[in-house]
């Protein structure tokens, strides 16, 4: 399966036949789940309107650790099977991953004006999700300085290994910092603590944020193979010209 | 130290640089007491070709292959490299910078420091250094850098010598210490590849003329993934979706 | 074990002789130090209340400043190359090289930074543990750096590319490295705890370290 797909053509094939399939459904989910979030799921008693900015940040902050997880895995089936695209697909990824990070640590920020009176609170999470934001910067900045792709794609594979390995260890330490978070309450054993009518709008919106990702990872893949492809082509004629 | 079997293989070697072929289908075979001597035009690959044997580039096909050799051993742990790069510290003196690399290589199993002692004095001795010894790396000239450079791969016996233009900046009597050098190994047993414009008079000496490829030849590799030529692929495929959408 | 001992010794002998960086990273340190109370001003409570933080910082800004000469050097001469032909494998090679590192900047700058404490009104009695924290996080601070170093090796910014790589992953070591002094002041004593778990970063990175500085120096060299 991955070895079938590992080829570009086949997968550029594929993903022609996918794409607008793909992007219609991302945009009907994504409204049914806005909607479910924006007019149907009720009003917090405390909270009050401003618990729907949790339908958009529960979603990016999850998806922002998702991805760079992704992006680790990625990597490690490169290493192993050395199959470029697997590379490639963790490149595409991380500029995806360091946006839903920047709009989980900014809606973040617009939840905490009214609930905490200030923009920015160093609270745990936020402080996790910050650093992680820096994480994604470096792994980009990596595939932006080293010049031959696919030594890139081994530099870039070593940064997010070793940043993979340090994520837990950064989230524990910072938890230490500041251990006046609220519990997860979301990945409880004994089941979500939160009411089901918050809880399925929630769950559309990460089925919603999740294909979205879908749609612009195989996007990016499609672009990436073709400027790869367009510099083989810049090369060859230069190697032809002597 | 090396047996008389020895005998350096390459079968039909490609190497890509920067998305370009370089060379493909390059075959050579160097045997004890030989030198392989590698001509040709500047940027033809004859660096590459080193660096190759050296295990710092990957060839995109083919196989080097040290018969005779120690089968425990990688072949770039048996083999001197001199490449452009001196690998000199100009902090260090050249005493210093010798003893440096002298402990790190190593001077072969069961040596004693009386012999490495011995080894030291004899590099130094076979290169001119001893009027320099004292001084540090960063005031030599170039040849006396190069000299420096050199002397390092008399310090520990490895079999393979790859030398990388081993003669720019070494004035006529630098040069014939080099030779002289050259012979003892050659002698000994060993195997010199050289890049070089110079005759060094070796007496078995074979050359290797490298020419640039008339057109890019296709070579499977990695990098054929992104390639205009994985258009390939698609004929042995099912077909089932045939030429796709364009 | 020979060749790895030459290479300690080689990289110690070369930060020492002119040239090497390690009094340009100690006046670093003690430029940040002066620059901490001229910005913050001169109120000694609030002075004694950061002492430990800030000077860890300025520990790990230092430290990180000498870091982008780790193998930049040897690989422009060409030295990295030989180093890789060796029948030392290259993690240790790597390793050397982290340890050499630490010798000459890192484990001078925890010794000293205690006693630039004084000038931040540190309280006496963190200062043994300060200097026991520092000098063992330095450690695992010293074989991060040289991995960012080994990972940039070649670049052109490569320098500024360390900072954005490396310390983020200095934040854990801080955490710890500051909680080991400051967790005496009110509730349960974290003192010991905290150093435990530095301990156990440092045991990590030196794992972790010398096999990704060994990885990104081949796919360099490649």
């Amino acid at each position: 399966m991955f070895n079938y797909l590992a080829n570009p053509n086949r997968f550029l094939r594929l993903q022609g036949v996918v794409q607008p399939w793909l992007v219609a459904l991302t945009v009907m989910v994504f409204a049914y789940a806005l909607y479910l979030g924006l007019v149907v799921a009720p009003q917090d008693y405390q909270q009050g309107e401003t618990v729907r900015i949790m339908f958009v940040h529960v979603p990016a902050s999850v998806l922002g650790m998702g991805i760079y997880v992704f992006m680790a895995l990625a990597h490690a089936f490169g290493f192993v099977l050395r199959h470029p695209l697997a590379d490639a697909a963790a490149k595409v990824a991380a500029p995806i991953g360091a946006v839903f990070t920047l709009i989980s640590l900014t809606t973040g920020s617009l939840w905490g004006k009214p609930m905490w009176g200030t923009w920015w609170v160093w609270d745990a999470r936020l402080t996790s999700m910050f650093v992680l934001f820096l994480l994604y910067l470096g792994y980009i900045a990596v595939w932006q300085a080293v010049e031959d792709p696919r030594r890139a794609a081994r530099i870039a594979g070593i940064v997010a290994l070793v940043g993979v390995i340090n994520v837990p260890i950064i989230k524990f330490s910072v938890d230490w910092w500041n251990t006046l978070h609220q519990p997860a309450s979301l990945l409880r054993m004994d089941g979500p603590a939160i009411d089901p009518s918050i809880l399925v709008p929630l769950l559309w919106n990460m089925g919603a944020f999740a294909l979205l990702f879908i749609t612009l990872l195989l996007y990016g893949l499609r672009t990436e193979v073709l400027a790869r492809r367009v510099r083989q082509m810049e090369l060859a004629q230069a190697g032809a010209a002597g | 130290m090396t047996e008389p079997t020895l005998r350096l293989c390459g079968r039909e070697l490609a190497c890509r640089r920067g998305g370009r072929v370089l060379f493909s289908g390059l075959s050579f075979e160097v045997a004890a007491g030989e030198m392989l001597m590698l001509r040709g035009p500047n940027g033809v690959g004859k660096t590459s070709l080193l660096r190759l044997v050296a295990g710092f580039l990957a060839p995109v096909s083919g196989t080097v292959v040290l018969q005779g050799g120690r089968a425990d051993t990688p072949l770039a742990q048996q083999c001197h490299f001199i490449a452009h790069q001196n690998a000199i510290k100009p902090q260090l003196s050249v005493e210093e910078n010798l003893r440096f690399w002298l402990a790190f290589l190593g001077a072969g199993e069961g040596s004693l420091a009386a012999d490495e002692n011995v080894r030291l004095e004899e590099a130094i001795a076979a290169l001119r250094l001893q009027a320099l010894r004292h001084l540090p790396g960063g005031v030599l000239s170039a040849g006396q850098k190069r000299r420096l450079a050199l002397a390092r791969i008399a310090l520990a016996p490895r079999p393979v010598w790859l030398l990388d233009e081993p003669t720019v900046g070494l004035d006529t009597d630098s040069q014939a210490a080099l030779c002289e050098l050259m012979r003892r190994h050659l002698e000994g047993g060993g195997i010199i590849i050289a890049s070089t414009h110079v005759d060094f008079g070796m007496p078995a000496t074979r050359t290797l003329e490298m020419r640039p490829p008339e057109q890019p030849a296709a070579v499977d590799g990695e990098d054929d993934w992104f390639g205009a030529d994985a258009a390939a692929v698609q004929a042995d495929d099912d077909g089932a979706a045939g030429e796709g959408r364009a | 074990m020979r060749a790895f001992l030459a290479i300690i010794a080689r990289d110690v002998r070369l930060g020492l002789r002119a040239g090497g960086n390690i009094g340009t990273a100690i006046g670093f340190f003690l430029t940040v130090v002066v620059l901490l109370p001229i910005g913050i001003g001169p109120d000694m409570a609030l002075l004694q209340r950061i002492a430990p933080g800030a000077l860890w910082i300025a520990l790990l800004l230092s430290i990180l400043l000498s870091a982008d000469r780790i193998y930049t050097a040897d690989y422009e001469d060409g030295s990295l190359e030989v180093l890789s032909t060796g029948a030392l494998p290259l993690e240790l090679v790597a390793l050397a090289k982290a340890l050499a590192h630490w010798l000459i900047a890192g484990l001078p700058l925890a010794i000293i930074a205690p006693a630039l404490g004084f000038l931040l009104n540190l309280e006496l009695a963190l200062a043994p543990m300060l200097l026991l924290a520092m000098a063992t996080g330095s450690l695992a601070l010293s074989l991060l750096a040289s991995m960012g170093a080994a990972i940039t090796v070649g670049l052109r910014k490569g320098g500024l590319l360390i900072s954005l790589l490396i310390l983020p992953l200095y934040i854990p070591l801080l955490i710890f490295g500051v909680s080991v002094t400051t967790g005496g002041s009110g509730g349960p004593d974290i003192t010991w705890p905290s150093y435990l778990v530095l301990l156990a970063i440092v045991l990590l990175a030196l794992v972790v370290s010398p096999l990704a500085s060994a990885a990104a120096l081949r796919a360099h060299l490649r």
